[in-house]
């Protein structure tokens, strides 16, 4: 039994009222960059009460299909970012999960890898997930390089998904199962 | 193209609207069929007549609110009894993408080229009413007649997530399936 679930080499996850966490979703979201590496909605400036709303709805559900922590430094404990569990399919025991490091003067320097594998021990040994899945669209290679070291494999691409500044892009999709986590474990 | 041809009128199947009294009875009785799950409710689940009239009301609300989501009934062109359900969902206009599913309902309509048909009406809705400019697919891989009829229809696969599915005691891979506008267009 690992007595340090949620702390890893370099961060920690955490749970942050939702006031705070609302207001720097709102301020990193000012950054379109960020939004676009996050998710195929087009970017859009939410306010920080439209996130506070949001967050807050997420805490009436008991058995949830999401489950979101914060990213903190252990060095100093600033806030940086987020790391969710967003559609956990309770009875195909599989998660999509999502993560965004929200400074980028700390992007590449490898928190983000180090709460994905913090999250992947929280999936696979406290909510007994069979598999963990993500997309990433294909200019996020910086993305994609960390959920490879992580243990997550190529899955496919879907073929001209995104539409940015004219130029259709692919997304990817890739996965860990709860044996490919337990081989890495044993290394 | 001539506008006025309906776009809902195949060989075989006619796409068209729920009829709350008449087809919750139907649709209640292939809720007793596991196989259906992916197009009802995700989970196998007997329900009344009662409680599919009000699905599908729920139904109708998302599609009213959302405007991500468009649902149709299939019915025979012969006798015009309902056959299957199909849906458009997961739309999203700002990238022109889309997911599909349909099913027929009872064993006896299945293999008679129902589905095929309903299909090419529905790529016909999605590409030139819709817009969109990819269609996605989201098959069991143990769901061998339902990929070798998209396949059929010019779907590939672009992804294979492992285990991603389980039912009737095991894991199953799931299929991405992809249909782009450009390739629809060619076969025409």
């Amino acid at each position: 039994m690992s007595t340090t679930l949620f702390q890893g080499r370099l961060v920690r996850l955490s749970s942050e009222n939702p006031q705070i966490m609302a207001e720097a979703f709102s301020r990193w979201n000012q950054n379109s960059g960020y939004a676009r590496l996050l998710d195929s909605d087009p970017a859009h400036l939410w306010s920080a009460n439209k996130f506070k709303e949001w967050l807050e709805k997420d805490l009436e559900s008991t058995l949830p299909a999401n489950l979101l922590f914060s990213i903190r430094m252990l060095d100093g404990d600033k806030l940086i970012g987020f790391i969710a569990f967003d559609g956990i399919n309770w009875t195909d025991r599989d998660s999509y999960v999502a993560i965004g490091i929200g400074e980028p003067d700390l992007w590449g320097r490898g928190f983000g890898t180090d709460a994905m594998r913090l999250m992947l021990r929280y999936g696979f040994t406290e909510l007994n997930l069979h598999r963990i899945s993500l997309t990433v669209y294909a200019y996020n290679p910086r993305g994609i390089r960390s959920y490879e070291k992580c243990g997550f494999k190529h899955e496919g691409r879907i073929r001209e998904f995104i539409l940015r500044d004219g130029r259709r892009y692919d997304m990817l999709h890739m996965g860990i199962l709860r044996s490919d986590w337990d081989q890495l474990e044993k290394k | 193209m001539d506008i006025t041809n309906s776009m809902y009128e195949g060989r075989l199947v006619r796409l068209g609207p729920l009829d709350h009294e008449k087809d919750p009875p139907v649709v209640a009785r292939w809720t007793h069929d596991p196989l259906l799950r992916s197009v009802l409710a995700g989970v196998a689940r007997p329900l009344s007549p009662e409680a599919v009239r009000r699905l599908l009301e729920r139904v109708e609300k998302q599609i009213e609110e959302t405007k991500n989501l468009f649902h149709f009934t299939l019915r025979a062109c012969d006798d015009n009894r309902l056959i299957g359900l199909a849906r458009i969902f997961w739309i999203d206009f700002h990238n022109g993408t889309g997911v599909l599913n349909l099913g027929v309902g009872d064993a006896s309509d299945r293999r008679r080229g129902y589905g095929s048909d309903a299909l090419n009406l529905l790529l016909r809705f999605a590409f030139n009413e819709l817009n969109l400019h990819r269609l996605s697919v989201w098959p069991g891989a143990d769901n061998l007649p339902f990929i070798q009829m998209v396949e059929k229809a010019g779907f590939e696969e672009e992804a294979r997530r492992r285990e991603a599915s389980f039912h009737d005691g095991s894991y199953w891979d799931v299929l991405h399936l992809g249909l782009l506008r450009t390739k629809w267009e060619k076969k025409l």
